[in-house]
Order: C-alpha cells, then sequence, then structure tokens
C-alpha cells in the first residue's frame, strides 16, 4: 500500500506533510510504501537525500504520486488541479476546510475518492494525537510574538541599565484557545507584562498558569461562551458592547495586541476597530492571527503587514508555514497517528463506527458525509463527568441514621458513667487520654501517605512505652506478678529495639533525586 | 454534700509526693513531648530521620525516669529481661528485607498485645502502685479492659504475620454465622467482666482470677476469628487496625497503673493506627466496618458487566520500543513487584531512562502493598528519588497527556470497572486512571483476576497490552535490551 506526499503547490506555502522522521515511522510501523515528491521538503528544510536515507521512494513529478498512491498525504487543500487528478478509491488527508468548500467536497466525492479532514478531528481525549489544528495554533501563537517583537521597537523585558530604565512591554492576548495560550507562554517568556481575554471564564486558569493576567468582564450575565465542540460562540449585543469597552481601555495602554478569536465556520468577529487602533501608541503591534477569516482587526489586510496610523497590522495567514521545520514535524506526526488509528497497511478501513474516523471522514467513497453528527465534549473539564459513575449502590450514605444514633446514645452513656465514678484520679487519666487522641489526630493528618511504613514502626516503637508498666509491676513482692512483669519488659523491649532501628534503616533509604 | 466529696478528693490528689518520684513524672511530660514531636517530623521525608532520634530519646528518658522515681526494687530482672531483647530487636530489624516489613510490623504489634496482657494479670495479682480501696472496682474494670484489647491485639497480630508470610491461607475463612459468634464472644466477655468486678479480692488464689483467665482466652480467639475473615488485600487495614489496637491496649495499661506517659503514648499510637485504617479504606470505598467484618467480594447489587474483547500480548522488545519512544513515562507498582522483587531492576530501568531526559515517575495507590506506604520504602531501597514518587491523586490529572504507563503487578487499583460498571464490586473505588494514556503495558503473571475476583476490563482495551511473565524476570529483560 503506497502513501503517497506530492509537493505543497499554494503560494508560499512552506510546510511538508511528511519529514523523514514521521515518513520513517510510516514505512516502519504501519508498513506502508512512502513515495515523495523530490522538492517537496526542501522549503521546511528536508532535503531529498534525507527522505531516501529512511527508504523513500523520491519522484520527479506529482504526476505519479497521484497515478499511484493508495493514500495522499497533504498540508492545504487541493488545488483544482490536483483534485482532477484523484482516483477511484484513493484516500486524500489534509487540512480541508469542509465547512467552507462545499464544493470542493463535492468535486472530491465526483471522483470517487474519500477525503479526510484534519480540521474535523474531535476535541475527545483520544484523538489528542491527532489533533493537527492544536498543533497548528500552537505554532502559530509562537510564531506571532516573534513576528510582532521583530516590528516592536522596544525590549519585550524591563530592564535597568547604566543608561536608564525601560519598561517592559505589555501585551494583549485575545482568545485564550491553543494558540493564545502559546502566544501567553512566548510573549512570557520574552518578559513582557501579559493579559489575556476570553468569552470563555473557564479558561481562566489556564490562562493564569501561563503567566498571564485574566482580565473579567464586568457584565452580569451568566453567558457562557464554550459550546459542545469546546470553541466559542456568537455572543449577545450587551456582552459584546462591554467587551468593546474594555477593548478600547486596553488598547489605549498595551502595546501588542494579539487576536485568536475564532469562530468555527463562521467569519471571524471585528474586535479590533479601526479607532481602538488609532487609540494605540504609534510604534505599537496588531498581530491578527484570524486574518484569513477576515481578520478580528478592522484594518488588517490578509496575507501582509500594513501599517495604520504608525501602528503595525500583521495580516500573515501562514504563521505555521513560517515555521515551517516544525509545523511539518507536527502534522505530519499527527498524520501518523492518524493512518495508525485507520490501521496502518494491514487493517486499513475507514471504520464509520469510531467516532474519530466519523467525525473527520468528509468523504467516503464518492460520497459526502459532511458534516458529521455532534462529539459533545466540552473543552474545560471532560474527563471527570464523562466517566463518574451514576450509581449510589457504592457509595457509602452520610445521613444520620440509626446507627449514629446508637453511637452517639452510647457515648453519652459513657460519660455519665464515667460521671458517676466520681473519681479524681479516673477523670483525670480520662482527660489526658482524651487530650492526648486530639494531639495524636491531628499531627498523624500532618503525616506524609509516602512515609506512612516508617509511621507505623515508629509508632509501634514508642507503643513499647509498656515496658514503662513491666517495669513497675517487676518490683513487686509477689513473684509470679514479678515474673509477669519480667516478661512483658521483655518482649516491649524487642519492640523499642526493632521498631526504632528498622524506623532508622527505612528512613536512611529516602533521598531525594 | 457533694461539693465536700470533690474538695476532699482534690486535697487527697495534691498531696506532696516524694522527689523522685515528682521528677520522674516531670521526665515523663518531656518524653510525652518527645513522642508528639516524634510523630511530628514524619510529616515529611527531611525531618523524618530527625523525627525517629527524638523518639529514640524520649523512650531512654522515659525508662531512665522509671527507674530513678517509680520502682522500688528488681532491678536485676529488669536487666535480665532487656539486654537480650535489644540484641534479638536489633537483629531482626538488621536482617528483615524490605518486602517483609509488613510480618515485621504485624509481629511487633503482637509483642504489644502480649505484653498488655501480661502487664494486666501481673497487676491483678499484686499492683505495683499503691491503689486505694475506694478505686478498686475502676481498677479492676481497667484491668480488665486492658487484658481483653491486649489478647485481641496478641493472637490477631500473629495470624494477619502469618498470613502475610503466606504460612496460611490469605482467602477469608468463612464461618457460618460469624458475625453472632463475633456477637455471641463479646457478650460473653462483658459477662465474665461483670462477674470478675464480683469479686472483690485480688491475688493468685482469688476467684477472680478465673473469669479474667476464661475472658483472656475468648478474647484471644476472637482476635484470631477477626483477621481469619479478612482477605489479603485488605491487609493493610488489618495491619493498621493492629497498629491501633496495640495504641489501646498501652493506653488500657496507663489507666490501669494511673500512667499518664502510658496513656498519652498509647493515646498518639491508637489515633495513629485509626487514621491510617480510615485512609485505607476510603481508598477502597468501603467503611471500615465492612473491611472489619471481613468476608469481601461477591456482594454487588446486580451483575457485573461481562467483559469480552481481544487481549493484545506484548514482547519485551515491543516494551523496550515503547519506552524509547515515549517522552513521558508512568510506572504503577503493586504487590506483584514487591513478590517478585523486582524493584531494584526497575530502579535501574528508570535511571536510564531518566539519563536519556525522559520524564519518568511513579503513580502508588494508597492500598498498593500490604502496609501503607510498603511501595514508596521498597522503591526507597531501591534507590529510587522520593520527588519522583507521587500519590495518585497528585499524578491522576497527568495520565492523559502520558505516553506510556507500565503497570507492574498490579490489578484492582488500576481496574477502570471501578469507574464505569456500577454494578462491579469494586464501584467507586478510586483508582489510577491509566486507561487514558496513550499506551498502557500490563506486566503480569497471567490472566487471573485481583483480589477483589473482577475481572479488569483494562487489560481488553485498545491501548493496552499484556507483557507475560514474572516481573522481575521481565523488567531484567527490558534492562538488558536498554542497555545495548
Amino acid at each position: 500500500m503506497k502513501v503517497g506526499i506530492p509537493k505543497e503547490i499554494h503560494l508560499g506555502e512552506c510546510r511538508v506533510a511528511a519529514t523523514p522522521e514521521t515518513a520513517r515511522r510510516l514505512s516502519e510501523k504501519l508498513g506502508f510504501d512512502v513515495i515523495i515528491e523530490s522538492g517537496a521538503g526542501v522549503a521546511a528544510s528536508f532535503t531529498d537525500a534525507l527522505y531516501e536515507g529512511v527508504g523513500c521512494t523520491v519522484v520527479s513529478d506529482a504526476a505519479e504520486i497521484w497515478n499511484t498512491a493508495d493514500v495522499v498525504l497533504k498540508v492545504r487543500p487541493p488545488e483544482p488541479s490536483e483534485v482532477e487528478q484523484l482516483r477511484d478509491g484513493q484516500v486524500l488527508i489534509g487540512f480541508l476546510s469542509p465547512a467552507q468548500n462545499e464544493t470542493l467536497l463535492k468535486q472530491i466525492a465526483a471522483k470517487g475518492a474519500s477525503a479526510i479532514a484534519m480540521e474535523a478531528v474531535p476535541r475527545i481525549s483520544r484523538a489528542q494525537k491527532l489533533d493537527a489544528l492544536s498543533s497548528m495554533a500552537n505554532i502559530a501563537g509562537y510564531r506571532a510574538v516573534v513576528e510582532a517583537a521583530s516590528l516592536f521597537g522596544r525590549f519585550f523585558t524591563g530592564q535597568i541599565t547604566a543608561a536608564g530604565k525601560v519598561p517592559p512591554a505589555k501585551v494583549l492576548v485575545i482568545g485564550a484557545g491553543v494558540a493564545g495560550l502559546a502566544a501567553i507562554g512566548t510573549a512570557r517568556g520574552l518578559g513582557a507584562i501579559v493579559r489575556a481575554f476570553d468569552v470563555r471564564p473557564e479558561v481562566a486558569d489556564q490562562v493564569k498558569s501561563m503567566g498571564a493576567e485574566f482580565l473579567m468582564l464586568q457584565f452580569d450575565s451568566d453567558e457562557a461562551g464554550g459550546t459542545s465542540g469546546g470553541y466559542a460562540k456568537t455572543m449577545s449585543k450587551e456582552f459584546i458592547d462591554a467587551e468593546m469597552a474594555l477593548f478600547m481601555a486596553q488598547a489605549k495602554e498595551v502595546d501588542i495586541i494579539l487576536t485568536t478569536a475564532l469562530i468555527p465556520g463562521k467569519p471571524a468577529p471585528t474586535l479590533i476597530t479601526k479607532e481602538m487602533v488609532e487609540a494605540m501608541r504609534r510604534g505599537s503591534v496588531v498581530v491578527d492571527l484570524a486574518s484569513e477569516q477576515g481578520g478580528n482587526c478592522e484594518v488588517t489586510v490578509p496575507g501582509q503587514v500594513t501599517q495604520h496610523e504608525g501602528v503595525h497590522i500583521i495580516g500573515y495567514t501562514d504563521f505555521a508555514s513560517r515555521l515551517a521545520h516544525t509545523s511539518s514535524q507536527l502534522y505530519g506526526s499527527n498524520l501518523y497517528h492518524l493512518l495508525d488509528e485507520i490501521g496502518g497497511k494491514e487493517k486499513f478501513q475507514l471504520d464509520m463506527e469510531d467516532v474519530v474516523l466519523r467525525s473527520c471522514t468528509v468523504v467516503k467513497n464518492g460520497e459526502v458525509t459532511w458534516p458529521p453528527p455532534p462529539v459533545s465534549v466540552s473543552a474545560a473539564a471532560p474527563q471527570k463527568e464523562l466517566i463518574a459513575p451514576a450509581e449510589p449502590a457504592a457509595v457509602v450514605e452520610k445521613k444520620f441514621g440509626m446507627f449514629d444514633a446508637a453511637l452517639l446514645i452510647l457515648g453519652v452513656a459513657l460519660l455519665f458513667a464515667i460521671a458517676s465514678t466520681r473519681d479524681t484520679g479516673f477523670i483525670t487519666d480520662f482527660t489526658v487520654f482524651i487530650l492526648a487522641c486530639i494531639v495524636g489526630w491531628q499531627v498523624i493528618w500532618n503525616v506524609s501517605a509516602a512515609l506512612h511504613t516508617p509511621l507505623m514502626s515508629v509508632t509501634n516503637a514508642i507503643s513499647g512505652i509498656i515496658i514503662v508498666g513491666g517495669m513497675v509491676q517487676v518490683g513487686v513482692s509477689d513473684s509470679p506478678a514479678a515474673i509477669l512483669g519480667g516478661i512483658a519488659i521483655f518482649v516491649a523491649t524487642i519492640n523499642i529495639a526493632g521498631g526504632f532501628l528498622v524506623t532508622h534503616r527505612m528512613l536512611k533509604m529516602f533521598r531525594r533525586g | 454534700m457533694q461539693l465536700i466529696n470533690s474538695t476532699d478528693a482534690f486535697l487527697l490528689a495534691s498531696e506532696a509526693i516524694e522527689l523522685n518520684q515528682s521528677v520522674a513524672k516531670v521526665a515523663y511530660i518531656v518524653a510525652a513531648v518527645m513522642f508528639v514531636l516524634s510523630l511530628a517530623g514524619l510529616s515529611h521525608q527531611t525531618s523524618a530521620r530527625r523525627g525517629n532520634l527524638l523518639g529514640i530519646f524520649g523512650m531512654v528518658l522515659a525508662i531512665a525516669a522509671t527507674i530513678f522515681g517509680m520502682m522500688m526494687s528488681g532491678y536485676l530482672g529488669m536487666v535480665i529481661a532487656i539486654v537480650p531483647a535489644v540484641i534479638i530487636g536489633a537483629i531482626l530489624a538488621a536482617r528483615v528485607p524490605m518486602t517483609g516489613m509488613p510480618e515485621l510490623v504485624a509481629m511487633l504489634h503482637s509483642f504489644v498485645g502480649l505484653a498488655a496482657v501480661l502487664v494486666g494479670i501481673s497487676s491483678f495479682l499484686e499492683s505495683g502502685i499503691d491503689v486505694p480501696e475506694s478505686e478498686h472496682l475502676i481498677h479492676n474494670i481497667e484491668i480488665f479492659i486492658g487484658v481483653f484489647i491486649g489478647a485481641v491485639t496478641f493472637t490477631g497480630s500473629i495470624f494477619a504475620f502469618l498470613k502475610l508470610r503466606g504460612s496460611i491461607s490469605g482467602k477469608p475463612l468463612m464461618l457460618p454465622g460469624r458475625h453472632l459468634l463475633n456477637a455471641l464472644l463479646i457478650l460473653a466477655s462483658i459477662g465474665l467482666g461483670v462477674w470478675f468486678c464480683r469479686v472483690d479480692s485480688s491475688g493468685v488464689d482469688s476467684s477472680g482470677m478465673v473469669p479474667l483467665l476464661i475472658m483472656t482466652g475468648i478474647a484471644s480467639f476472637l482476635g484470631i476469628h477477626l483477621v481469619m475473615a479478612i482477605g489479603g488485600a485488605d491487609m493493610p487495614v488489618v495491619v493498621s487496625m493492629l497498629n491501633s489496637y496495640s495504641g489501646w491496649a498501652a493506653a488500657a495499661a496507663g489507666f490501669m497503673l494511673k500512667n499518664h506517659l502510658l496513656i498519652v503514648t498509647g493515646a498518639l499510637v491508637g489515633s495513629s493506627g485509626a487514621i491510617l485504617s480510615y485512609i485505607m479504606c476510603a481508598a477502597m470505598n468501603r467503611s471500615f466496618i465492612s473491611v472489619i467484618l471481613g468476608g469481601f467480594g461477591g456482594e454487588s447489587s446486580g451483575p457485573a458487566a461481562e467483559v469480552d474483547g481481544t487481549v493484545s500480548e506484548f514482547s519485551v522488545q515491543e516494551t523496550v520500543d515503547l519506552l524509547d519512544e515515549a517522552q513521558s513515562v508512568v510506572i504503577v507498582p503493586g504487590y506483584g513487584m514487591a513478590v517478585a522483587q523486582a524493584q531494584h531492576s526497575l530502579a535501574e530501568v528508570v535511571r536510564i531512562l531518566l539519563d536519556r531526559d525522559k520524564l519518568v515517575r511513579f503513580a502508588i495507590h494508597p492500598v498498593a502493598g500490604r502496609l501503607p506506604g510498603h511501595m514508596n520504602v521498597l522503591l526507597a531501597e531501591a534507590n529510587v528519588p522520593y520527588d519522583i514518587v507521587l500519590e495518585m491523586d497528585e499524578i491522576n490529572e497527568d495520565m492523559s497527556s502520558t505516553d506510556a504507563i507500565l503497570v507492574i503487578g498490579a490489578n484492582d487499583i488500576v481496574n477502570p470497572a471501578a469507574l464505569e460498571d456500577p454494578n462491579s464490586p469494586i464501584a467507586g473505588m478510586p483508582v489510577i486512571e491509566v486507561w487514558t494514556a496513550a499506551t498502557c503495558v500490563v506486566m503480569k503473571r497471567g490472566m487471573a483476576t485481583g483480589y477483589a475476583g473482577v475481572d479488569n476490563p483494562l487489560f481488553y482495551k485498545d491501548n493496552t497490552f499484556m507483557l507475560f511473565g514474572d516481573a522481575k524476570q521481565n523488567v531484567d529483560a527490558i534492562l538488558n535490551k536498554l542497555r545495548e
């Protein structure tokens, strides 16, 4: 079975769908024959020789790949000339934007081929290793900060030098998805002060964990922006007004704005208006990661870097391609996992019962299968809810029942019995006993779980304190009683010596890495 | 009347005592504080050794104070008893293998129980302290309770020891009507207690000796029966429970001898054991009562889900390949690792993986092994740094982002049925969620079920692979391949 990788023909695309490393795994682990077009990896710094070195067949003509390969791996959606070459039964895998490209899907179907859209991989735990969108978003977030830094005329980090003080740059990241979080991490790494905003309040913790401040919207509504797919949705008018006021205030303050707000299947929402750009200081930078879908910034020109009133607007649509080496490696790895999921060479099958494959297969043997039935998994904390047992049987009842009542009565009776002894000595003893129990209870809860065995042996040793009882008894005149006392001393001493020494031996073994 | 009475008692209690006794009592306070600090020291590895030393100082101080302040004679007998016992204890401590810790701990518990019984009976024959006539009844009740707890601890610990050593079967012994039997034994003991307290004289010829000895026999049998009814994997609870009992036995001895140091120490140990038992029970999502009543298994409310599917096997080579490729590895050890003594080879494997800049960690379930914290001690013995050995709660979240999991000799603690199947006997028990990782390799001798007798759906999952065979041999084989 042949897997073919043609050179990307989209202008300026530098990525390639397999690197020598992922190609090796495709052939070694999954058993595929890999053929690749000459020069396919050059833009991502992978030479033909490297591919040949891992056993790939390098062919000079893309047509040969389209004619012989059973599976074609691509990055960009196929150009019309490529769609023409698709064959019956062939499987095309790549980014296809199925929601925007209905005609493309129909054309593929007309050829009798199958197609898998990498965007359509569902966001569930099992499919994380196939999630190419996240891989690319991560890279785009990083690259966006690097692009911004290269245009920004100042340090990101604040410095105090002999020549004076340099304030740190302030960065606002809008949209805390994968790209946004990656951008936060990168900007923090360069030393900037980072703030982030997202319509989904549940991502606040993720934002804080990356070291940014989460901007809360002062808005009374329990409108949450998450959807069943883990992406953002369109918000109400009041919400948007409040949001805009916040962005305007921030625009006057920050140096760099990174926008990553996308709503699946819709044009990107306009978040940064012309007025906001004009309110920013000269020399500031706006990076619009949503420019391919029209842009979050009103003045963005998709694919270009422009200036508006002295503010740089970066509207590239190919951030991931600008880091072609890494993005090819991660994307190739996602494809490898996908082909593994499909069954490799041996059990190659587009199983429509499998929820992951069902979701991302958009054309199956000449039939359009988009859109798939929804897979509902929220982005925030899906794991717990999914597997939480719905059974009452195994949960220990916490209600105040007969048993507790009996215990309470017993306890009260015991206290009365103690009171009725009218014996100061005993009551003093009992006071000491109860207080000691409480001290013990408090102290023991702090013991680390890793030290429970040493705890047992040490408590064992100190419970050898009963030796004191033996010592008091060994001195009595009655000889059987004294002998029993002596034996008690004997066994208690074994306990003391054994317990302390073995604890010492154990504790000596614990060491830090 | 009442008021005057209690004032009298107060005057009596505050009567001046001999100076040496007074010093001894103050020394006891210091010793008690040292014991508390000793346990507090165990809250972290860095302070644990100091904690142990404080315990030793406290003990030496307590013994010295007793010699100078509380003893009137019998020094020779004491020396004769102490010297060989120290030697025996030291030899035991030096020679026990770390896998044998549960046995040693159980055996030491039995000694405390025995000592409590002996001190109790001896104290009945002739008390080493002055007991005013008015307090005779209380004194007798204290003796009776102390001997009862001591006897249960003594025989219970001996049988726990035998079970842990494998001398007797680990399976729960299910006598018909065993709950009724236990109840009858306790009622009989109470009856004997009433008889015992009505006989107001003491001494070997006293008729009080008869009920005391009969009760000792009954309590001994109760201890055996309680432990026999509890199965092998509930042993962590049994051992901590006996730990607790040994503390209460010491506290009871303190009551009968009016010795506050004994009371305080006994209470500390008793609480410690009780907390450990509670933690173990919580880790199995079972109530303490149900563990103590024993006979676990086959009591589910409905039929457990049938497990079917295919089991995929892995070879040693495939496991090594997986480890080679993985960036993050989590190892989940269980009792099987202790039995096969695989911890040293495993530690070597971990060292090699760490040298290759992989993230390697251990995930420890609270009830893994036969003693609370048992796995930690075994790994520490094999020189695994303690900061990569994590508790279940600390690491469960990271499971889904882990590339490879190695489960070594564990079964029930990684069973997804606990979360997914409400009818499973272990439903609701917190488990290590190994199946959420990319790939999971389970090293096991065969397909046998774990202690709970529950089939494990984990083995049938797509991303789970079985590596059958002896854990030690397999880990050695992996080690050799990694070194190549």
